[in-house]
């Protein structure tokens, strides 16, 4: 399994013979093994040349850029080697067919809303009264079966996650006086921490979905885009629970985060380098955390759940085996 | 007809299954440490050969000797019936472009060991059927199912085929 890396130095990003080399302002080198590495990311000003992207495109390497403010930029996605034109035909097909482009778009949806009520239950299990809104969400849950377009997915989705953040007050420990969602830009520390921590899920699943023969702009769930890799949104909402708002949770509740890891005066949209930083160290750790895989037998990362999804998909997609959306079972 | 790779008839004797993904391009070996290995035996051994020629846009002989003797490199000697037929697909193809091909070995650079293959004519008949099959397999809309023996838990494909 390859390596990420996070640069957060401003500096200069080189290809030197073969490996890659981050010099900082300061006159640090530091070497990122081009040989393990699988994805970079930038989060510092970093000077770079088409040598260097010529070398990380040659060893498949994903590049993520991130703007001073540290909302996500976007990525150097290297050509494409794993294409299987056969596939991209199959994907297309199931995308077209309004059948089974609803059933996975369920699929998604059912295990991401499945994700969302296991969180609830667990902090429920923990002395916060969450009844209610379990029992609401559930009966969300049972209504998406019934669904008979994207369009009335979309909101009950929507309905889900309302009331799924209307709980957020009660299990974040933290004064944080979270009303609702709101992005371009976040309007409080809370919806910067989910509109950051959102980034890093779609680009972790994005350089899992480029291991794989899946065109990431054609999805299910979310209408194929131009501005998004599309397919990325689809599995990302199924892991944002398990990995994203656990770890918000987590951050907050032992105040590992607080209101000073942001600007102040830039009305906690800017998360400060040392907030990142933390954010960045713990994401990592729960990616590369494991569970015991029952139908495989072996141990898999979180990060490697993702790739999961994926294989699941194409199953779906050469009409092998339907899809079934990844639900916490521990 | 689909041309006939060397890989094909090797993954024809490994897995039926492994032969219909790798045929429509659903690759999983750039994801296995073991894949990666063997590409690193084969870059780092016979390096006084002229190594990889690639003929007829199909098929890529590690090296040739003379044009006489085709050689193979393989890491282990597990799946060597697989490897073999691979072989004598080689010989068959090129002694059809009138090469006067006298046999192939099989090296084992890890082992130190090297093997003897030829190709009779009753083989060569067993040849066409497996190249029949191939085409029979690949020409399926579903892959074939999983195979489930041991050697799966090493395979690049592993996942795809159990989740």
């Amino acid at each position: 399994m390859g390596e990420t890396f996070y640069i957060f130095k401003d500096g200069d990003l080189k290809r030197k013979d073969n490996s890659i080399v981050i010099t900082s302002l300061e006159g640090d080198k530091k070497n990122l093994k081009a040989e393990v590495a699988d994805e970079i990311y930038l989060f510092g000003e970093v000077n770079l040349n088409t040598k260097l992207l010529n070398f990380i495109s040659q060893k498949g390497i994903i590049l993520h850029v991130f703007n001073y403010y540290g909302f996500y930029s976007g990525s150097y996605y290297p050509r494409e080697t794993n294409i299987s034109g056969y596939l991209l035909v199959q994907q297309v097909r199931n995308y077209d067919d309004e059948e089974k482009r609803l059933r996975i778009a369920k699929e998604i949806l059912k295990a991401s809303s499945y994700n969302i009520y296991r969180n609830l239950r667990y902090y429920n299990g923990r002395g916060i009264n969450l009844e209610e809104q379990m029992k609401n969400i559930d009966s969300l849950i049972k209504k998406l079966d019934y669904g008979k377009s994207i369009n009335e997915l979309m909101g009950l989705e929507g309905n889900i996650r309302k009331i799924y953040y209307s709980t957020w007050n009660s299990i974040v420990k933290q004064d944080i006086n979270f009303e609702k969602r709101v992005k371009r830009p976040p309007d409080n520390m809370i919806n910067s921490l989910i509109s950051f921590v959102n980034s890093l899920i779609y680009t972790t699943v994005l350089s899992e979905i480029y291991k794989t023969q899946l065109n990431p702009t054609i999805s299910f769930l979310h209408e194929p885009g131009t501005k998004r890799f599309s397919l990325c949104l689809d599995i990302a909402e199924i892991f944002k629970p398990l990995i994203g708002e656990r770890m918000i949770f987590s951050l907050l509740n032992k105040n590992q985060i607080t209101e000073d890891d942001f600007d102040r005066e830039s009305n906690f949209i800017y998360l400060k380098e040392s907030g990142k930083r933390k954010i960045l160290m713990e994401y990592d750790k729960r990616l590369e955390q494991t569970i015991a895989h029952k139908d495989l037998g072996r141990d898999v990362s979180y990060r490697y759940l993702i790739r999961l999804e994926c294989y699941k998909l194409i199953k779906d997609i050469i009409g092998e085996k339907e899809y079934t959306g990844f639900k916490i079972w521990w | 007809m689909k041309k006939i790779t060397g890989v094909m008839v090797y993954y024809y004797f490994v897995c039926k299954r492994k032969l219909w993904y790798f045929n429509n391009d659903v690759n999983m070996e750039h994801t296995s440490e073991l894949v990666g290995m063997g590409k690193l035996i084969d870059e780092s051994s016979y390096n006084r050969e002229k190594k990889n020629i690639l003929i007829d846009e199909t098929i890529n002989v590690d090296f040739l000797k003379d044009w006489k003797i085709i050689h193979e490199v393989k890491k282990s000697r597990k799946l060597d019936e697989a490897a073999k037929w691979q072989l004598k697909y080689y010989i068959w193809v090129l002694r059809n472009k009138e090469v006067k091909i006298e046999k192939g070995i099989l090296d084992y650079p890890l082992l130190r060991k090297r093997e003897e293959i030829f190709l009779t004519t009753s083989e060569e008949e067993e040849l066409m059927e497996v190249l029949e099959q191939i085409q029979h397999i690949i020409n399926k809309d579903l892959p074939p199912g999983v195979i489930n023996k041991a050697f799966c838990k090493k395979c690049s494909y592993y996942e795809l085929c159990y989740i």
